[in-house]
C-alpha cells in the first residue's frame, strides 16, 4: 500500500472541547484529498497535527511509513499553505519563497534557480521584488503556494486555500491548484467548508462533523451514496422527509408517513432495517406535474408553490408540503416554458425510486 | 477636516500653555544675555558656550550617556528574552508574572531609591556606575517588557508557525522572523528607556556614588547656589534631547503599526 499519510485513532482536545475524536484516515501518494466539514468540525486541527503544529493526545500519525508524532514541524517533509497565507511582511516575494530552501544546509547555491522556476510556475514573473503588502489577494495566494512547493514536500497541506478570495478568482485558482498538483506530483491535503470546491478538486473526500469522521470516498461516492443524512445535507441534498421504514427489498425500502402516501427510495447503507429513516431528494431531480400526477414516477407528494426564484440558467421553486416542510426544485430554464407556475398553485412533486435516498438520521 | 467647536480649542490651548509655558520660559531665559534675574538683556549663546567650556559639565554629560546607554542595552537584552518567553508560555501565571514585572513602574520612585540604596549598602556593593546602571534597569526593564509584549501580542502566530513549517529551527525562527518583526518595537523601547534613564533624578540621587555625577544631578547641585542662566541652558539641552528621543520612538512606533496593518497580516 502506498499511503503517504496515515492517521490511526487520532484524538485531540483543546481544553474541554474534543476537536478531533478517534479519526483514522489514510492518504495515498499523489492524490488530492479534501477534508470537508463546517467550521469547528476539527478539520484544521487534523491539518495542523500532520504539519506538527499540534500534537495528538492519542493515536499515531505516520508520514511515509514513519511515526512522526514526536517530530517537530521543521523536520517533517510536509509544507502548509496557511489560511491567510502568513507571508513574511518584512521579506519580498523572492525571500519569502526562498525561505524554506535557506533553512536547509544542503540546498546550497541552487536557491536562485529553484526560486525563479517556482515564480514562473505560479505565474508571478516580474513580481519577485515586491513585498506581500503590495500584492493582490490572488498573488499572495500564489506566493504562499510557491513558498510551500519550492521545498518539494511529500505532502502539501492547504488550509481553506480559496476562502479569502472573491468568487471569480476562486474559480480561476481552483483550476490553478489542480494544475500545480499534477505538475509537482505531491499529495495535496486540502481543508475546506465549500462542498463544490471539494467535489471539483478532489480525488477523495473525507466528510467531518463535530470532530468525527462521517464518510470517506470519491466525490461520486459521497455525492451519490452519502453515509448519513448529515453528510447528505452537507453536500447539497436539501429536501428531506422523516418517516418509518416498513419494508426492505434489494436495497429499496418503503417508507410510511402519516400525512403522505407510501414512498420508495434507495437504501444504500444496508444497515439495520425498520425504524425511523429520512428520505432525501436532490432539488434538480424533482419532477413537477401540474393537474394530475404523471405516470412513470414511483413517488408523488402533493405540494403548494411557495416561492419562485430566477437564477439565470435555471428556476428555483420552493414548495410547502402538507407537514409544513419546505422543499426546493431546480428546473433548467428551457424546461420551464411549458410549466408556468404561480405562487399558491397546487402541484405534485414526483421522482423515481433511484433518485431518492433513505438514510438513517 | 471638521472644525472643532470654540470651547474645545480654548481648553486645549489652555492645557498646552499649562504644560509647556514653564519650559518655554526656561528655554527663552537660557538665551538671555543677562547674568542675573529674569529681565531680558538681549539674545546670547554665551551660557551654552560656558557650559561646553566647563569640563565638569562635559564629564557629567558623558556619565549620563554611559549610564543611559548601558542600562538601556542590558534592559533590552533581558527584556526581549522575558517578553518572548512570556508570550510563548501562556498560562494562568502569565498575568501575575506580568503584574510583578510592571510593578516598579508604579512604585513611588523615592521608595525604589531608598530600597536600592539599602540593598547596595547591605550587599556592600560600592556606589558608582554599577549601582546607577542597576538602579536605572529597575525601571527600564519593565518599560521594555511592556512595549515589546504589546507588539508580540499583535503578531499573528501564523508567521512563526509558517517558519517552523518551512524548516526553521527554533533559533532560526527567533533570528529570521520574531526579532526582525519586533525591530520597530525594540527601537521604540530603546529610545524610551534611554530618555527615561537620561532624565532620571530620584533613583539616581540615592544610588549615585562619589565621582559619578549625571546631568540631572548636576542641575540640582547648581540650583543650590541659585538659578543661574547656565542651569537654564543645561535644562534646555536636556529637554530638547529628550523630546527628540521620544519623538523618534513615536515615529518608529507609527511605522510599525503601518507595517502590521498590511493585508497579509489580516
Amino acid at each position: 500500500m502506498n499511503a503517504t499519510v496515515v492517521l490511526e485513532h487520532v484524538t485531540k482536545a483543546h481544553g474541554q472541547m474534543v476537536a478531533v475524536n478517534d479519526v483514522s484516515l489514510s492518504m495515498k501518494s499523489g492524490e488530492f484529498f479534501s477534508i470537508l466539514g463546517p467550521s469547528g468540525s476539527g478539520k484544521t486541527t487534523i491539518l495542523r497535527m500532520i504539519a506538527g503544529l499540534d500534537v495528538p493526545d492519542s493515536g499515531t500519525i505516520m508520514i511515509q511509513q514513519r511515526v512522526v508524532n514526536a517530530d517537530p514541524p521543521h523536520v517533517r517533509p510536509v509544507n502548509m499553505v496557511f489560511q491567510h497565507y502568513a507571508l513574511f511582511p518584512h521579506m519580498n516575494v523572492f525571500d519569502n519563497i526562498a525561505f524554506g530552501l535557506r533553512m536547509r544546509p544542503e540546498a546550497g547555491r541552487n536557491i536562485r534557480q529553484a526560486v525563479e522556476r517556482m515564480v514562473a510556475l505560479v505565474r508571478l514573473d516580474g513580481k519577485s521584488q515586491r513585498f506581500p503588502g503590495q500584492l493582490s489577494g490572488g498573488e499572495q495566494q500564489r506566493v504562499a503556494l510557491a513558498r510551500a512547493l519550492v521545498n518539494r514536500p511529500v505532502v502539501v497541506l492547504l488550509d481553506e486555500p480559496l476562502a479569502a478570495l472573491d468568487q471569480q478568482l476562486r474559480q480561476e485558482m481552483q483550476g490553478e491548484l489542480k494544475r500545480l498538483q499534477q505538475e509537482v506530483n505531491a499529495t495535496f491535503i486540502c481543508v475546506t467548508h465549500q462542498q463544490d470546491e471539494a467535489l471539483t478538486l478532489s480525488d477523495r473526500i473525507a466528510v467531518m462533523h463535530a470532530g468525527t469522521l462521517l464518510q470517506v470516498g470519491t466525490p461520486q461516492e459521497v455525492y451519490d451514496q452519502p453515509a448519513s443524512s448529515t453528510v447528505a445535507r452537507f453536500i447539497g441534498l436539501s429536501n428531506s422527509l422523516s418517516g418509518t421504514m416498513t419494508r426492505l427489498e434489494n436495497n429499496v425500502c418503503w417508507i410510511e408517513h402519516e400525512a403522505f402516501p407510501t414512498l420508495m427510495a434507495r437504501y444504500p447503507s444496508g444497515a439495520a432495517a425498520h425504524g425511523p429513516v429520512t428520505v432525501m431528494v436532490r432539488p434538480e431531480r424533482l419532477h413537477i406535474s401540474l393537474d394530475v400526477p404523471d405516470k412513470g414516477y414511483d413517488n408523488t407528494l402533493p405540494a403548494v408553490v411557495h416561492h419562485i426564484m430566477f437564477h439565470g440558467n435555471e428556476m428555483a421553486y420552493q414548495f410547502r408540503l402538507r407537514n409544513e416542510a419546505v422543499w426546493t426544485a431546480r428546473v433548467p430554464i428551457g424546461e420551464t416554458r411549458r410549466a408556468q407556475l404561480a405562487i399558491g398553485q397546487a402541484v405534485y412533486l414526483q421522482w423515481a425510486v433511484h433518485e431518492g435516498l433513505a438514510l438513517v438520521p | 477636516m471638521r472644525r472643532l467647536p470654540g470651547p474645545i480649542i480654548l481648553s486645549g490651548g489652555l492645557v498646552m500653555v499649562f504644560l509647556y509655558f514653564p519650559i518655554l520660559v526656561l528655554m527663552g531665559l537660557s538665551l538671555n544675555a543677562s547674568t542675573m534675574g529674569v529681565a531680558w538683556k538681549g539674545f546670547s549663546l554665551q551660557w551654552y558656550a560656558k557650559l561646553l567650556g566647563n569640563p565638569a559639565m562635559i564629564e557629567a554629560a558623558v556619565n549620563s550617556l554611559i549610564i543611559a546607554f548601558t542600562s538601556t542595552s542590558l534592559s533590552l537584552l533581558l527584556g526581549i528574552g522575558t517578553a518572548i518567553r512570556l508570550e510563548q508560555q501562556q498560562s494562568r501565571h502569565t498575568s501575575w508574572m506580568m503584574a510583578i514585572i510592571v510593578l516598579p513602574l508604579v512604585i513611588p520612585e523615592i521608595l525604589l531609591g531608598v530600597a536600592l540604596l539599602m540593598l547596595f549598602v547591605l550587599c556592600q556593593i560600592p556606589l558608582g556606575f554599577g549601582s546607577m546602571i542597576i538602579g536605572h534597569m529597575v525601571f527600564n526593564l519593565p518599560l521594555t517588557v511592556v512595549i515589546l509584549r504589546a507588539r508580540l501580542r499583535k503578531m499573528d502566530p501564523a508567521w512563526e508557525e509558517a517558519a517552523r513549517d518551512l524548516g526553521a529551527t527554533p533559533w532560526k525562527v527567533l533570528t529570521c522572523i520574531t526579532l526582525p518583526m519586533l525591530r520597530p518595537a525594540i527601537w521604540g523601547a530603546a529610545l524610551l528607556s534611554f530618555t527615561v534613564s537620561l532624565d532620571d533624578f530620584v533613583v539616581t540621587f540615592f544610588v549615585a556614588g562619589p565621582g559619578a555625577t549625571t546631568l540631572p544631578l548636576k542641575v540640582f547641585s547648581m540650583i543650590k547656589t541659585g538659578i543661574t542662566p547656565e542651569v537654564n541652558a543645561l535644562s534646555a539641552i536636556l529637554v530638547v534631547v529628550s523630546m527628540c528621543c521620544v519623538g523618534l520612538s513615536w515615529i518608529v512606533h507609527q511605522r510599525a503599526n503601518a507595517q502590521s496593518s498590511t493585508p497579509s497580516s489580516s
